[in-house]
């Protein structure tokens, strides 16, 4: 007897002094993250630094940075682990995928881990457009990080040489018609050897359909996902107008446009107006031997355009620790200075109303007023298209554009198609 | 009576194979069969069991029946035009000419390429107004062309890339072959007055039969297999325009997270790669002459 109880007090001591080391030494929490990279530029570089900057202020966290390849490799990738019961604890995905990460139950609500008062504020300190498509169901889902808006990009040298002013981009569609017009250069042969414009019409051609919808008072989606109104005249009559470039007034070539040869586009000369993201900014800047402009996209009834880009999103079945810690670094990174300092490094805009109000930023906004331009934008922004199962009902709309801009389908027969495909798909979440 | 005794050493040796087999090849093509008769599972609920609901999905489908009409042209286009040209390009490399090593170092390099890298560079070929081939047409006062950005040409476009890709691999097979025919066939034909045309067809073409029914059934496979170069270039556009069945069969898997129904587009695609295989042994082999 007088063994047994000197031998459970010798393991009770043994697995106190076991139970308590951890404690004491602070084991770090190790946390991973997948990030994307979807424009030019060395993001890799500036996410490794950002890591290890906070790494050395928070020696009690540890993080995994994986490069995840596009933003589509990296929600397979994600979701893949996290079927396999390894999820990240934090993923940089689209905004737009937040209604497929929260019927597969793969992430939690930010506001479940951020409890605090000051944590509130911090959520409630984002521009309203972004926030948009990060909040349904009265729960907040995803913060902003790499946010981007769709912006018009023009030569100045080509604007001079066609006697336009080289310093005031066109604000209106008719503005714009007319201007390219002027742009578009024919050679001896008949060939156009300049396009007046290009709006790119491969993979994210729901996203820049936006960019004409919006101004024509017209929104394609509620808020629950659940409906879309891919078929109301103003999007039909904004569908004609894009439609009407090519085959009526002649100023963008015919057929879809390649999304990612679009900036080459410009880079060459090629097109004097562009449409793309802010997110080409900094590539722009850095390769452009010619002088150019950024422009909010033309207005139609008023100015408008979708967000985009991707947001942070905490994933299910994660410790609450590493949850915490993962918002740690959520909140840290986004920081009015570190939203500023992201915001230069790669040209995404900035999040946060108080980013712009840093030092840092005033200074790049004097070199670069056209970074700018995508803030003044946000006012007049509405959320990416984003529904219930939604890679399936962009799809519809995205072939149908494309059936639309090919030639194959009026714009009004291809926006009741589309709009049919989305009744069909969207059915079972209403 | 003795019964045969019973040795694990044959199980043991076959071990190795029989692991990677089922774990590869048997129990995925099951599984998948499986799959595709159940919904697919949301938010950690169980699949519940649906028959055949995917397969009557399939046929109301039209991107699938779009998706697999363009790959029979694709075969159609691929086939025929890239055994034709390994042929040629083995003739020719097999003769006695100066350079021939560098001719055949370049006839192989597109097999060599990563087909990502390749249909990067092939994407700036097919550019409107600045591209390769627009640069050539345009110097020969041809009008300028949308390739990719069109639904009548992309698929051409697609296959085009295709054969390049394919044809030097092909011509390995076929040069090795034409190396085993023995020179004096050569010389007997010359003998009896037999042309160049009639020696090729006559002689050397069908001393080639197993060879080029070896690549037809790799080409058929790679016309099923081959899409990397959709991903990159069109991603299946213009209003899937360029689709492939197994481009269609990742979109639905991993676009649109519907597991199930892509394992009933995955079980058509089983099906017609099995009807390939049943053609070769069973019918082709047969009235193939083997030396």
């Amino acid at each position: 007897m007088r063994r047994f109880v000197l031998k459970s007090m010798v393991t009770l001591a043994v697995a106190a002094a076991l139970g308590s080391a951890p404690a004491l030494a602070a084991d770090p929490v190790e946390i991973s993250l997948y990030y994307p990279v979807a424009v030019g530029g060395p993001v890799t570089k500036t996410i490794d630094t950002m890591v290890s900057d906070f790494e050395k202020e928070n020696p009690d966290i540890k993080i995994k940075a994986v490069y995840a390849g596009t933003y589509q490799e990296s929600i397979v990738k994600a979701l893949t682990a996290y079927k396999s019961g390894t999820p990240p604890t934090l993923a940089v995905l689209l905004s737009t995928d937040l209604f497929t990460l929260i019927d597969e139950d793969a992430i939690v609500p930010i506001d479940s881990v951020a409890t605090a008062p000051a944590d509130k504020e911090w959520i409630g300190g984002f521009y309203k457009a972004f926030m948009e498509n990060s909040q349904t169901q009265g729960k907040t889902w995803g913060i902003p990080f790499q946010r981007s808006t769709i912006v018009m990009f023009w030569n100045k040298s080509l604007f001079k040489e066609a006697g336009l002013d080289p310093e005031q981009g066109p604000k209106t569609w008719e503005e714009t018609v007319a201007a390219a017009k002027k742009l578009t250069k024919t050679d001896a042969n008949g060939n156009v050897s300049q396009w007046g414009i290009k709006i790119p019409s491969t993979g994210f051609a729901y996203w820049i359909f936006q960019g004409m919808t919006t101004p024509n008072d017209t929104i394609l989606m509620n808020g629950d996902g659940t409906q879309t109104y891919f078929n109301k005249p103003g999007a039909v009559e904004a569908l004609q107008n894009w439609v009407d470039l090519s085959a009526k007034h002649k100023v963008m070539p015919g057929g879809v446009i390649e999304w990612g040869t679009t900036p080459k586009d410009f880079l060459e000369q090629k097109a004097a107006m562009v449409w793309t993201t802010t997110g080409n900014l900094t590539n722009l800047r850095a390769n452009a031997s010619f002088p150019f402009g950024v422009a909010m996209l033309p207005a139609i009834k008023h100015p408008g355009s979708p967000t985009g880009g991707g947001n942070f999103y905490l994933f299910n079945k994660t410790s609450p620790e590493q949850q915490k810690a993962a918002l740690k670094f959520v909140r840290w990174s986004t920081e009015p200075q570190r939203a500023a300092q992201w915001s230069i490094a790669t040209g995404y805009v900035a999040t946060r109303p108080d980013a712009w109000e840093t030092p840092e930023m005033k200074k790049y906004l004097q070199d670069v007023p056209a970074a700018g331009v995508a803030r003044d934008q946000l006012q007049y922004s509405v959320a990416e298209l984003s529904t219930h199962d939604n890679q399936r009902v962009t799809k519809a709309l995205n072939d149908n554009i494309q059936a639309a801009l090919s030639g194959t389908k009026t714009p009004q027969a291809a926006l009741d198609d589309a709009q049919k495909d989305a009744d069909r798909i969207l059915r079972r979440f209403r | 009576m003795k019964r045969p005794e019973f040795s694990f050493t044959p199980w043991l040796l076959l071990l190795p194979a029989m692991v990677l087999l089922i774990g590869f090849t048997h129990y995925p093509a099951v599984a998948t069969i499986w799959h595709s008769f159940f919904a697919t599972p949301k938010g950690g609920n169980p699949a519940p069991f649906v028959g055949l609901e995917n397969y009557a999905l399939m046929i109301d489908d039209p991107v699938f029946w779009q998706a697999l009409t363009n790959n029979l042209w694709f075969a159609l286009g691929t086939i025929p035009l890239s055994i034709a040209l390994a042929i040629l390009m083995a003739l020719w490399v097999n003769d006695r000419l100066a350079g021939r090593g560098f001719l055949r170092l370049a006839y192989f390099t597109p097999t060599v390429l990563p087909m990502i890298a390749v249909a990067n560079i092939w994407l700036f070929f097919y550019t409107p107004q600045y591209g390769l081939l627009e640069q050539i047409t345009q110097a020969l006062g041809f009008p300028s062309h949308n390739w990719l950005g069109n639904p009548d040409t992309v698929l051409g476009a697609m296959i085009v890339v295709a054969i390049w890709k394919e044809a030097g691999f092909f011509m390995i097979f076929y040069l090795a072959a034409l190396q085993q025919i023995s020179p004096t066939l050569a010389e007997a034909a010359g003998l009896e007055g037999a042309s160049r045309w009639q020696y090729f067809w006559r002689v050397q073409f069908a001393l080639l039969m197993p060879t080029t029914l070896f690549v037809l059934i790799n080409a058929l496979i790679n016309s099923f297999r081959l899409v990397d170069h959709i991903f990159v270039m069109t991603k299946g556009g213009p209003n899937n325009a360029s689709s492939l069945l197994l481009y269609y069969i990742y979109e639905v898997g991993f676009s649109f997270w519907d597991s199930a129904y892509a394992a009933a587009l995955t079980v058509v695609l089983l099906i017609v790669l099995g009807l390939v295989a049943i053609v070769k042994f069973r019918i082709l082999d047969r009235r193939t002459h083997y030396q």
